[in-house]
């Protein structure tokens, strides 16, 4: 093995071994890479306990014949016991910034109440009454007049936005605010909250760019 | 096959039971077979304001424990040609009854009647539960106050959890002139939050509180305010698009051409 670029590259974590494996480059170099680390340069693994062994593909996506090869590969050194063959597909990785975004509509009325891990962006009405909470952001298209609480998990990086916001209340993270007493406070278009140094603080939406470059927080 | 309309609001003593009276008068006024069904067992107020709680011999409960037939417990109200009304028991509570006799009992008026209208107790326990199960379509009614558009809101959303869609809303007690100085939640703003489509709006009327208690409901009037709104819903179920009357209680001669001219 000259200074080529590692085909394989051996990482070892809490769960036991990482092997991650170069997605560009062709099978036989990789296995042929494979063997000779296991069996010339990476001696000292094989000799103890048991290890778990979990293999990143990539964007590689194996056919069965070729994920057999492996398993006889790893699988010969006594101790190393393969946990898990994963790839991730180009198309997937795709996807899952869309994915990662729920989309949803309907009301959410007094009484009922609504939670996702992923940012919401719900198109509709969140009632006096009602909860609407992700551990990403909330974006309301609609009037927000109930309960928000976004980052629930403590993500203090959430904001929620809403297209008529008139809250109950609102929580980021661990931080409640709730609307000012006046009966006369009439709401406002357009607008998000966010978390300043724990405070809490609404802008309108058009200024969203200066506390949040990039649109999307997860 | 007739049509099961509920008449429910979650918060108490905003107007069902008169809402189901006059709703169902007005029906029956209108050439329609009604049935009006008391659901509030324990709390029957409906007989009283129908005039009817001295004819009643058997309810609800007796027809679901078999004391009776179904037709022995049905009140004509001999004022109309084709209302009755089917009393709760007094004497029981809501527990007596389950959802499935209600809608057992439901069932079998619907091959008799063209509307049968369902008076809801307030709350959203069993009571509403036992109300809802055997109903087509609903209506919700809610004052113009905060607390029960609250409530009308929560009970919306059982609603659709209980597969009832698109309910009707009537706003009642409605105060023109407390609405124009902004001391009282405007019509759109009330539908605003409920998001619902709106059946009528039924001003504040003593008149209501004085046929109530002579057991007449205020549809038998015609000179009331209350009672021209209760018509005009009664015509909008049959279909017929009535536009909402005007509030403003300005009569005045010009005010009439206009009515008449149908911009009013």
């Amino acid at each position: 093995m000259t200074a080529t670029k590692e085909h394989v590259t051996i990482k070892g974590n809490k769960d036991g071994l990482v092997f991650l494996f170069n997605d560009h480059c062709e099978f036989p170099d990789l296995l042929s890479e494979l063997q000779y680390k296991l069996e010339k340069s990476h001696q000292q693994i094989l000799s103890g306990p048991t290890i778990d062994v979990h293999i990143k593909l990539g964007e590689r996506e194996l056919d069965v014949q070729q994920e057999e090869e492996i398993k006889k590969l790893v699988g010969h050194h006594g101790n190393l016991l393969i946990q898990s063959i994963e790839s991730t597909p180009k198309e997937q990785i795709e996807k899952n910034i869309h994915q990662d975004l729920k989309i949803m509509n309907g009301i959410v009325r007094s009484g009922q109440s609504i939670h996702e891990d992923a940012p919401i962006l719900f198109m509709g009405d969140v009632n006096p009454g009602g909860m609407i909470s992700s551990n990403g952001d909330i974006y309301v298209m609609g009037a927000l007049r109930g309960l928000a609480h976004a980052g629930k998990n403590g993500n203090k990086d959430a904001i929620i936005a809403a297209s008529y916001m008139r809250p109950t209340q609102l929580r980021i993270a661990n931080i409640v605010s709730r609307s000012p007493d006046e009966s006369a406070n009439e709401g406002a278009y357009m607008e998000f909250a966010y978390l300043d140094e724990d405070h809490m603080q609404v802008g309108k939406i058009s200024e969203l760019h200066k506390v949040r470059p990039v649109a999307l927080q997860f | 096959m007739g049509e099961a309309i509920v008449v429910t609001s979650g918060k108490g003593g905003v107007g069902k039971t008169t809402s189901s009276a006059n709703i169902g008068t007005a029906l029956a006024i209108l050439g329609k077979k009604v049935c009006l069904v008391d659901t509030d067992i324990g709390l029957r107020n409906l007989d009283v304001v129908m005039g009817l709680e001295n004819r009643i011999i058997y309810d609800l409960v007796d027809v679901i424990e078999e004391n009776c037939r179904l037709a022995q417990a049905l009140v004509k109200d001999k004022r109309f040609e084709e209302l009755y009304f089917l009393p709760a028991a007094q004497t029981k509570d809501k527990d007596a009854v389950q959802p499935e006799d209600i809608k057992k009992i439901i069932e079998s008026l619907k091959p008799d009647f063209d509307y049968i209208i369902i008076d809801c107790p307030a709350g959203i326990e069993g009571g509403f539960r036992n109300a809802v199960a055997g109903a087509d379509r609903a209506i919700v009614v809610s004052t113009p106050e905060i607390s029960s558009v609250r409530d009308a809101d929560r009970v919306i959303g059982l609603l659709e959890g209980a597969n009832i869609k698109n309910p009707k809303l009537i706003i009642n007690r409605v105060r023109p002139n407390m609405m124009k100085s902004g001391d009282m939640m405007d019509i759109d703003e009330v539908c605003a939050i409920l998001a619902i489509d709106l059946l009528g709006v039924v001003p504040d009327d003593q008149q209501v509180i004085k046929s109530g208690n002579i057991g007449e409901p205020t549809v038998m009037n015609p000179t009331s305010n209350a009672a021209v709104a209760y018509r005009n819903i009664a015509r909008r179920i049959l279909g017929d698009s009535v536009p909402l009357m005007n509030l403003d209680g300005k009569k005045g001669v010009f005010n009439k051409l206009k009515k008449i001219m149908g911009i009013g």
